[in-house]
């Protein structure tokens, strides 16, 4: 049954109903109600809530649960993402598995409340110091976004590792229909790395620490076999009217629901024009993204920042065709009409 | 062999492994560890207690017990000891910190665990210098005293003024038992030991935050040898850290003996 969520609402019931047992957070516009929204669930169902007195403490307090072995969660916008880095990078470092939602807004700095994709690079691209890349998904609307929260817990305990969601402050603020995912029980899991107490078992240490620089660098090759493996797994994009297209928008989260619009108006123009979607953005669909850019003429990449997916997708087109990019910063969100014109300046340009 | 004429008056402690200390020699970490493992032992703890390992010198401590271990970010130990309290309340959880840890950079996380009253056990040890990074002006390094980044000694008109941190935390109501010992000597080492028994029975009573503010001392970094270094916490630090009872909340008195 479809109900009508609020999508940081929609995002704090799917993490609940996918067993989370732990949530700490600190408030930040535009995430409020999702810490709101747990603050008044979790303690009726008798699970932790805190509200820390930063959001380096909140990191480092997600870390200690994750340690424990609780399935655990934070979310946080732009400035309070900045501040968990430190603990992003121990959490990778101790493989641990964690969740963070990132519900973005208008920056550098202070920047603003309103709606943002300028985390791309901080978000996909590791973050915190050291080489690690948290799994990051990106919703386009408000179900998505609660079924992407849902299966990132699966995700950071399959491969031991962070996923970050990748929200913006559209997707966390406006109402949609959304059917939620049925809750899930809690198991109590012994995974064989937990601590829980060195009861009739050999004691357990959870540390980011290798002093012997050879053994630091086997520790590093196995964290990157493992973000291999999950290279070869977890890609994930959606394509919207692709199959003849000559032209085609990359966009991820709310840009591309402008981006679709677009595709439908450029489309009664007669300009065959199509979508890609990229739904993980570590990892990021290169293959197939290169397979698309050698049967379609140009490509225009929308995003709301200067340019930051946009390198990835350079990455993969490897100059086959020419990359057009049209970007508004600052919390300003594209319209379909803008897109619409970006479209036609690109046909015109080839 | 022990026999019926023999009985066993002293023994290693079954919490601390038998890995060798990397502590330099003189250094007080070595008794403050043995102390906490002796608790543990006599409260029956081990296989339920979880440490958090701060930055610093001790930041091997997992090493030399045999109990599991988080191994935090600097100054992060006690929300980490947060996050595991909460989801497991039924165990143990300390926290073992230095001055720079959890004076400096880890002010506001031990400041507001203490607030909250989080039921976990602090075991601050303040050698009022940066160990590990090589004798560095920490927040508790005294008006004078020179370091390797107050070369002419601290100048509190430039460098400002030490933090007593007992008398700090104990102005929180959520705080529950902080307390100031010292182990220049063995008749305080005996008292240290005594209050870190009472701090772990504060946790285990779910009775709040609990802090045992330890004076250490660090030959190393501060130009001593282990003697003159013993006396200095004696004659310089005890005068500006007075030894005491900051916090003895009220469930706390009916815990302890």
């Amino acid at each position: 049954m479809k109900e009508l969520w609020k999508g940081n609402e929609a995002i704090a019931e799917a993490a609940l109903r996918a067993g989370l047992e732990a949530f700490f957070g600190y408030p930040i516009t535009p995430q409020n109600e999702l810490l709101e929204y747990l603050s008044q669930k979790m303690p009726l169902l008798k699970r932790a809530f805190v509200q820390a007195e930063s959001e380096v403490a909140a990191i480092n307090m997600v870390y200690g649960a994750a340690c424990a072995g609780a399935r655990v969660m934070t979310s946080s916008s732009s400035p309070g993402i900045s501040l968990m880095q430190e603990g992003l990078s121990y959490i990778a470092g101790s493989e641990v598995p964690v969740v963070f939602v990132n519900v973005m807004r208008g920056g550098p700095g202070l920047g603003n409340i309103a709606p943002s994709q300028g985390d791309y690079f901080q978000m996909t691209k590791g973050g915190g110091h050291g080489d690690y890349r948290p799994i990051v998904l990106a919703p386009a609307s408000v179900q998505e976004a609660a079924q992407l929260t849902f299966l990132a817990f699966d995700l950071a305990e399959k491969y031991r590792h962070i996923v970050g969601i990748a929200a913006d402050g559209n997707i966390g603020q406006m109402m949609e229909p959304v059917e939620l995912p049925p809750p899930r029980p809690i198991e109590k899991r012994d995974r064989g790395w937990e601590l829980t107490g060195a009861r009739g078992r050999p004691r357990r240490i959870i540390s980011s620490i290798y002093l012997d620089p050879q053994v630091l660098h086997n520790f590093n090759v196995h964290l990157q076999a493992k973000h291999r493996e999950i290279e070869k797994n977890e890609v994930r994009y959606s394509e919207f009217m692709l199959q003849d297209a000559d032209y085609v928008i990359v966009a991820f989260g709310s840009s591309a629901r402008a981006a679709q619009s677009a595709v439908r108006l450029a489309r009664q123009d007669g300009i065959r024009v199509g979508l890609f979607r990229p739904i993980s953005l570590y990892p990021y669909p290169y293959a197939r993204l290169a397979e698309i850019s050698r049967r379609v003429r140009a490509m225009l990449v929308v995003e709301m920042n200067a340019g930051q997916m946009i390198e990835d997708v350079r990455l993969a087109v490897a100059e086959r065709v020419p990359v057009r990019f049209f970007g508004r910063m600052g919390g300003l969100v594209p319209f379909p009409e803008e897109v619409l014109a970006e479209v036609r300046e690109l046909e015109k340009s080839i | 062999m022990i026999n019926e004429h023999m009985q066993v008056v002293f023994d290693y402690p079954d919490s601390l492994t038998d890995a060798t200390m990397t502590y330099c020699p003189g250094c007080t970490h070595g008794i403050i560890h043995r102390l906490i493992a002796e608790v543990i032992d006599e409260l029956g703890i081990r296989e339920r207690t979880i440490g958090v390992a701060p930055v610093g010198c001790a930041v091997f401590i997992y090493n030399y017990f045999d109990t599991d271990f988080a191994e935090a970010a600097h100054g992060r130990a006690p929300a980490m000891a947060t996050g595991i309290k909460r989801v497991l309340p039924d165990r143990i959880v300390f926290t073992y910190q230095g001055d720079g840890d959890l004076a400096a950079i880890g002010t506001a996380e031990i400041m507001h665990a203490a607030a909250r009253g989080e039921n976990i056990t602090t075991i601050f040890v303040n050698n009022a210098i940066y160990g590990m990074t090589g004798g560095q002006m920490a927040p508790t390094t005294l008006p004078g005293m020179q370091t390797t980044s107050s070369p002419s000694g601290r100048d509190v008109e430039v460098q400002g003024y030490p933090i007593r941190v007992a008398e700090v935390l104990a102005q929180l109501p959520g705080a529950s038992y902080i307390v100031r010992r010292s182990v220049h000597d063995p008749g305080n080492i005996n008292k240290t030991k005594k209050a870190i028994k009472t701090a772990f029975q504060v946790q285990l009573h779910h009775a709040g935050f609990s802090l045992v503010e330890i004076l250490s001392s660090c030959p190393t970094n501060w130009g001593l040898t282990p003697e003159a270094a013993l006396q200095f916490v004696k004659e310089r630090m005890i005068p500006y850290y007075p030894l005491g009872d900051y916090k003895v909340a009220e469930a706390v008195k009916t815990i302890v003996q």
